[in-house]
């Protein structure tokens, strides 16, 4: 799932005082609870909440899938995985996607929201720029196209011979760039294909982000303005505070998004592209599960994808807190 | 701030806004013009893939090779047809309304339930439901794979279309449930209290009261189901390996990576104009309530 939404815990802090009565448990009442609450968990705890939890119990078995004898194994899968060379290169491309990722997207998708919200006149209300919902509707259009669609695509305007790419570079004049093998070439596959990611999701973070400045009131801004703050230092030093807790669930959802990365992988590059260059975890855990049937080496990688993940998501929480209260203490 | 990070970004545009409230208009000029240049130069990258993609899905595999910026030259259909029937777009196209409908509906009903109740009745354990929902929204879809395959064989759902459904509906729960908790969260307890008073039960109160209440949440919830659902790609590929029940993505990625061999590149694009069109039309015509349901999906 690619959509964005912030949690609300049901906490002590945001529930509101509960002033309902406990009323008496009817028919009517009971029923009602049992199939609203119990069929949506039924189907929830078959087919999310149990499959996680045997995952972590077979990544401790030596199960081949097939038999039915399994054998507990200790960490024998997890330290046959962690020197693996092959996986281990796997997580270094995560990681690397991981930390580029989120920050080009967002970066980008953060400045092209400021040109559209605050690249109008100066003076009087803030205004937006003349013909931003054209480009909105534009810059959005890549995040309703199917992932795997987007890398068919552009594995073929990558294409050293027939794609547009090399076409318009030769174009140009650069010479150099015929049948140049973007994909095929360990040294650009990688970049190559963050770009295709990037993409697909600037402009999803863009109208986000137009969104939460709009929401930002005027007179801030005119405030700003009055100080005597240009464009540049509006951006950096009031705008994106303001919206920090939008950037950061940003952030997590393209990290989330650069430690999963199978889809475009599997469009651009299905063996992991040159010397493994874009292999990715997620290919490596199928192939060693449905291709390979050692299917507590897969679980065991599981694991790892999912603490990565979870270490990933503590840690942008954990920079937005630090931030938000040095925030405070100027 | 301080004045040493002032003296760094000063372009001749920033300028404009330093000059107080009156500014100038030069600079104003000057700084919606490179606005412009970037957001438009944007619009290229994103726009050109597309038309390059249209263009070419109208030639033959040889013109593609001979001139891949050439326009076609003529009207030509045959890759549509090709994409269609031989490579299996159609069965495939079906498959994914079948699959991806079914499941709209169930999560859509399930979820709103769920998240009724969480939002609006006070009951023990309801806080550890809503953790385990959260940690469904968080923890990678690939921990479970393995067993999720050998949950559906069991059932005897694997490679099946129901199977699919169940198992798109059960992942799609979470987010559902999040986003409309919220919702149900913000009504005001006098109506529930005052549908109480005029005699209606509990479940007339969520039909006929609370859930049109709901609507616009239900309406942001639904468009983002359908996007994921529809481009969904891992299930499929992992827990629907029947070439007969293919759905979309899975087939396109079958048909790319069969093209290396039998080169029908063609149809291939002809196929990628087929799949992108419908939801280029639906996001067209419903662009206003989706970036609508973006801003809402967050500042919740």
């Amino acid at each position: 799932m690619t959509a964005v939404v912030t949690p609300l815990a049901p906490g002590p802090g945001t529930r509101p005082p509960v002033r309902r009565r406990r009323r008496k448990l009817t028919l009517d009442r009971v029923s009602f609870l049992l199939v609203f609450l119990g069929l949506p968990l039924a189907i929830y705890v078959v087919f999310v909440v149990s499959p996680f939890l045997q995952a972590v119990y077979y990544s401790l078995t030596d199960w081949s899938g097939f038999t039915s004898t399994q054998n507990f194994v200790g960490l024998r899968n997890y330290t046959r995985v962690l020197t693996d060379s092959i996986f281990l290169r796997a997580m270094r491309n995560n990681i690397i996607l991981v930390l580029v990722l989120p920050l080009v997207t967002i970066v980008l998708a953060l400045a092209l929201a400021s040109l559209l919200t605050v690249g109008g006149s100066s003076r009087g209300q803030t205004r937006g720029l003349r013909g931003s919902d054209f480009y909105r509707v534009v810059s959005f259009f890549p995040y309703v196209i199917p992932a795997i669609v987007i890398g068919i695509m552009w594995s073929r305007i990558y294409d050293p011979s027939s794609g547009i790419l090399n076409g318009l570079l030769t174009g140009v004049g650069i010479d150099s760039a015929a049948s140049f093998p973007w994909l095929g070439d360990e040294r650009t596959a990688m970049p190559a294909t963050i770009f295709v990611i990037v993409w697909g999701f600037v402009g999803f973070y863009m109208v986000l982000f137009v969104a939460a400045i709009k929401g930002i009131p005027a007179e801030i801004f005119e405030a700003a303005r009055i100080d005597g703050a240009g464009r540049l230092r509006t951006a950096v030093r009031i705008t994106v505070p303001l919206i920090r807790d939008n950037v950061q669930t940003a952030y997590v959802y393209m990290g989330i998004l650069a430690l999963d990365a199978f889809v475009y992988m599997a469009a651009l590059n299905p063996g992991g592209g040159p010397a493994n260059s874009t292999l990715v975890m997620s290919q490596q855990l199928l192939s060693t599960a449905f291709t390979k049937g050692q299917f507590g080496v897969a679980c065991a990688m599981g694991v790892v994808l999912a603490v990565i993940t979870l270490v990933f998501s503590g840690l942008v929480f954990l920079v937005n807190r630090l931030l938000a209260g040095r925030e405070e203490v100027r | 701030m301080t004045a040493t990070e002032l003296a760094g970004p000063t372009t001749a545009p920033d300028r404009a806004g330093q000059d107080g409230p009156s500014g100038t208009p030069a600079g104003e000029k000057l700084f919606a013009g490179v606005s412009h240049g970037v957001l438009v130069l944007w619009s290229l990258v994103v726009v050109l893939p597309l038309v390059w993609t249209l263009m070419t899905s109208f030639k033959t595999t040889n013109q593609i090779f001979s001139s891949p910026f050439a326009l076609p030259t003529s009207l030509n259909l045959v890759n549509y047809v090709n994409a269609w029937t031989t490579a299996g777009i159609g069965s495939a196209f079906l498959n994914t309304v079948l699959v991806v409908g079914s499941a709209l509906v169930l999560v859509m009903v399930l979820g709103s339930m769920c998240a009724y109740v969480l939002a609006r009745f006070s009951f023990p354990g309801a806080r550890l439901i809503y953790y385990a929902m959260l940690a469904g929204l968080t923890f990678p879809i690939f921990l479970a794979i393995v067993p999720l395959f050998f949950t559906l064989k069991n059932f005897g759902l694997l490679n099946t279309l129901p199977g699919l459904v169940i198992t798109y509906v059960a992942f799609a729960l979470p987010f559902t449930v999040f986003f409309l908790f919220s919702f149900f969260k913000a009504l005001p307890d006098e109506i529930s209290e005052a549908a109480a008073l005029d005699g209606a039960g509990e479940w007339r109160t969520f039909f006929l009261v609370m859930l049109p209440m709901a609507k616009n949440g239900l309406t942001s919830v639904l468009i983002f189901n359908f996007l994921g659902l529809w481009n969904q790609f891992l299930i499929p590929v992992a827990l629907n390996t029947n070439a007969a029940n293919y759905v979309l993505s899975q087939r396109m990625a079958a048909f790319a990576s069969q093209a290396g061999y039998a080169v029908d590149f063609g149809a291939l694009f002809a196929a990628v104009v087929i799949t992108v069109t419908p939801v280029l039309v639906v996001y067209i015509i419903f662009q206003r309530q989706l970036q609508g349901s973006v801003s809402q999906g967050t500042s919740k």
